[in-house]
């Protein structure tokens, strides 16, 4: 039999050293017996170890298992040295064993890093610090009593966090002091060593009587999670009895008091700053505002708002999207997103300024389906097209371009009033009637699905050179005039 | 008024806001020694729990409880008779400080009744921000609530401090909104989150640029949000809908669900009932569906009934709808599948995985994956298990699932 005599509690380095020799040696872990000096069972006082020979030599065990062993050798319970050599040894057979979940041993020692994690948490939760001396001269120090050999663990946390002010837990295991410097680890003390009070603890217990909602009591809920061990060092733990107590009272109350007259409350409104003024103050500007509350097909009801189109009220030339997407859902304008990207490089290479066309869509809502954190684009149908028809014709008729571009299916079809093939139409000017021209071309859109990259090249030129023959018509259509 | 009774009045006035989240957010500590404060990897820290089962996590106070709009389910509304309370900011700043060092708290959570106009009041709450922040350089966590339509220079500013902001939609639907708070604009509220968003993708993707400036910083833990229930007659249908879009649209980090509770000095409109807890878990259930279980908004409710099961969990009325879908083989089926089995979370999902490439899972090994057995079996295949095929057909299973009628205890 092998005693083996670890330095502390929480003597990893020393539980990895003799287990290392203890496995080189092939020592079953049945033949072991692991204790902490202090502690040794005096049956063992007189029998020092010394059968074990200097083995050189290591072997390897998976990152995790190093991991798993520094937090779950922290546990209160004196079989977890021997659970973890148990665990080194069958690891050396079989390097796969920690992925077996439903391996007793590895349950185990799973549950218990489990315990000293969670352990760790409730602490860095639920110390409470007491401020003793005030001011410059102030110093907090805390009580508290974990379950598991936890204080070393938890201190950097309260270090990196409460680095401006020296602070001191207490514990009956060990004591953490931080100095504005460095975390000091003393022996632990009694819990009459702690302060008693604190000046703010009165308020703290008014704040956490107010923030209680009698009428949703759930007792159950509370206790799983600060479970009642931990009540006695908690200041406003003392509160917890009698507002169970007082709730089914106060919300029955609540529930049967009659009504009060309803207070005519003195109002003081402002107005918000000035928002940034709207572009004109023509017809544009009050179709915009009109078509913000537009119910006419029901698209608007998952949309964020209407994108109405923007430009200059008197451009000659009016390009015609399918509809907003995600970006320009939530910016509120047109062709701002990654389409509008492609759009506005198109633009330029074609000769053509944006800022001098006007930009709209043929329908005015997003049309989507969520699919989790995304939104997945739907193509607008004819009813919705239809619908949305009406702000496109009274733009036309505000803005008079002298040139319409539509791009893609679903603004053919509103331009044109009914569906219209685009390979068949683009690429010429089309008279509409009422002086006003119409080209066709593709919806940049369209350039950024297509997914082999000489096409998306071909399509992209193609793009353009229809684009080119707008940058045409507008120089003519300038010199002209 | 001493800081004391105002801190009761102003709590009091906050507590129906659920969202008391500190995750989720940027790592930050004072270990260069200069200023007060860390933020908590992983999931956040609960500093305590009142007796109605929530966390209590950030310091939850309104910085006034006066407010103009009159919306009917809220203790808040101008319109009621509760005892009105402001703070100043710096009793704000010294509170959260105050408790802060004290280890009561992890930060605040800061919201306002809306006095004068959107942009004085968001203007108030940001200075609060900005005084913990630069001046006494608090690394702690702060969620601010953002008033709709506020200016966005302010909105700018309130991201640059906060870790969270947050808006709530109140209502699942348009016309309950306009019904039960006539001065809120479901347009105005969706316009804001949507600004929200568009600055929580510049800042992400700012941050994923090596060689540019520093992004502006913009409210690392991202937006949520806050929905009534049972205040108007929204089915669950309707509210998951809802929230399926908000998630979608605006990138939401957490939709809360909190029941219409009874409130001190309630509006004669809406007669006061104790609150659908239970309800309000199932939605919370349903909602971990659609964001960790990959099921869509459309399938975790009975069409026909419009209304989750209370007696039973949604997956569990979900399986049983699609009992043709099940037994599953638990050796070969696919992640996707596995996390459609009544009872399997998603770690267990994750551990069946990692040992199953290794050994057979037997029926012994449900305990140590943590897997409620009943719940489980009749709808899976083991080395050593396969349910009898009548329980599946038998109309008698759903008579298995069903607990005595009783609330169940849901933290968050």
């Amino acid at each position: 039999m092998h005693v083996i005599t670890l330095d502390s509690e929480t003597d990893f380095d020393g539980w990895r050293k003799a287990a290392r020799a203890l496995a080189l040696n092939g020592v079953d872990p049945r033949g072991v017996t692991w204790t902490v000096r202090g502690n040794e069972p005096e049956l063992f006082e007189a029998e020092p170890d010394t059968s074990l020979e200097e083995t050189p030599g290591t072997f390897n065990v998976p990152a995790k298992f190093v991991e798993l062993a520094k937090i779950a050798i922290l546990h209160r319970n004196p079989e977890r040295f021997a659970l973890l050599y148990r665990l080194l040894w069958r690891l050396r057979s079989n390097h796969d064993l920690l992925e077996i979940a439903t391996d007793p041993d590895v349950a185990e020692i799973g549950a218990m890093a489990k315990a000293v994690r969670r352990d760790e948490h409730k602490m860095h939760a639920f110390v409470r610090f007491r401020e003793v001396g005030r001011e410059s001269k102030s110093h907090f120090v805390a009580w508290f009593e974990p379950e598991h050999h936890i204080v070393e663990l938890a201190a950097p946390f309260f270090a990196r966090r409460f680095a401006d002010m020296p602070w001191s837990i207490l514990t009956p295991d060990l004591c953490a002091h931080w100095d504005g410097h460095a975390v000091a680890i003393t022996p632990g003390v009694a819990k009459s060593e702690a302060p008693t009070e604190d000046r703010l603890e009165e308020v703290w217990r008014s704040y956490y009587a107010s923030i209680f909602n009698p009428a949703r009591l759930k007792v159950k809920a509370m206790q799983n999670e600060m479970p009642k061990k931990y009540w006695r060092n908690l200041p406003e733990a003392s509160l917890i009895k009698p507002l169970i107590a007082e709730a089914e009272r106060t919300t029955a109350a609540m529930v049967a008091n009659a009504p009060t007259e309803p207070h005519k409350a003195q109002k003081r409104v402002e107005e918000d700053m000035p928002r940034k003024a709207a572009s004109s103050s023509d017809s544009i500007a009050a179709l915009r505002s009109e078509a913000a509350d537009c119910r006419a097909c029901p698209l608007w009801k998952n949309a964020t708002q209407t994108v109405f189109g923007e430009g200059p009220s008197r451009a000659h030339i009016m390009l015609v999207g399918e509809q907003p997407g995600d970006k320009e859902d939530l910016a509120g304008k047109p062709f701002v997103g990654p389409a509008g990207q492609m759009l506005d490089r198109a633009l330029e290479e074609a000769g053509i300024d944006r800022t001098k066309v006007y930009v709209t869509n043929a329908v005015k809502h997003f049309k989507f389906v969520p699919r989790g954190k995304i939104r997945l684009h739907q193509k607008p149908n004819t009813p919705e097209i239809k619908a949305c028809r009406q702000w496109y014709e009274r733009e036309l008729a505000s803005i008079k371009p002298d040139l319409v571009v539509a791009m893609g299916a679903t603004a053919a079809q509103s331009v044109f009033g009914k569906i219209t093939p685009i390979n068949k139409s683009r690429g010429r000017l089309i008279e509409t009637g009422e002086g006003t021209r119409a080209l066709v071309t593709v919806h940049p859109s369209y350039l950024l699905r297509l997914p082999d990259e000489h096409a998306r090249a071909r399509e992209y030129e193609r793009f353009v050179d229809d684009l080119k023959i707008a940058a045409r018509f507008l120089r003519k259509a300038a010199h002209a005039a | 008024m001493d800081v004391q009774r105002k801190l009761e009045i102003l709590a009091d006035a906050a507590k129906y806001d659920a969202s008391c989240a500190s995750s989720g957010t940027e790592l930050r500590d004072s270990s260069d020694g200069k200023g007060l404060g860390s933020t908590a990897p992983g999931m956040g820290i609960c500093h305590s729990y009142a007796p109605d089962g929530r966390c209590i996590s950030l310091l939850k106070v309104l910085l006034t409880n006066a407010c103009n709009y009159d919306c009917l389910y809220c203790v808040n509304r101008t319109s009621s008779n509760v005892p009105r309370a402001r703070f100043t900011v710096d009793e704000v700043v010294k509170l959260t400080i105050d408790f802060y060092r004290r280890n009561y708290i992890e930060g605040l959570f800061l919201s306002s009744g809306i006095i004068r106009s959107a942009d004085y009041t968001m203007e108030q709450v940001v200075s609060v921000a900005r005084k913990l922040r630069e001046e006494h350089h608090f690394r702690g966590y702060i969620h601010l609530k953002t008033i709709p339509e506020a200016d966005d220079a302010l909105i700018a500013e309130a991201g640059k401090y906060a870790d969270r902001l947050s808006i709530n939609i109140e209502m699942p639907s348009e016309n309950s909104l306009a019904k039960l708070a006539p001065e809120k604009d479901v347009r105005a509220i969706r316009r804001t989150m949507g600004r929200l968003r568009l600055k929580l993708d510049e800042a992400e993707e700012a941050g994923k640029a090596v060689t540019k400036a520093k992004p502006p910083r913009f409210a690392p833990a991202g937006q949520s949000t806050q929905m009534i229930v049972g205040a108007d007659a929204a089915s669950d249908q309707t509210i998951l809908h809802t929230s399926a879009n908000l998630y979608g649209s605006y990138k939401l980090k957490r939709v809360y669900y909190s029941a219409f509770s009874p409130i001190p000095d309630a509006s004669r409109a809406l007669p006061l009932a104790p609150p659908p807890l239970v309800r309000e878990h199932r939605l919370y259930q349903a909602d971990w569906l659609m964001r960790f279980y990959g099921f869509d908004a459309g399938e975790i409710v009975d069409e026909a009934e419009g209304m989750l099961p209370l007696d039973i969990d949604p997956k569990l009325a979900w399986a049983l709808r699609h009992r043709d879908r099940f037994p599953l083989n638990v050796a070969t089926a696919s992640r996707e599948d596995l996390l459609r089995v009544p009872g399997f979370g998603t770690k267990a999902v994750d551990r069946i995985i990692a040992t199953r490439r290794v050994t057979s899972i037997r029926l012994a090994d449900l305990g140590r994956l943590h897997i409620p057995r009943n719940k489980a079996l009749p709808f899976i295949v083991l080395s050593d298990h396969r349910p009898s095929p009548h329980l599946l057909d038998g109309v008698g299973l759903k008579e298995r699932f069903r607990a005595k009628p009783a609330q169940l205890g849901f933290a968050f």
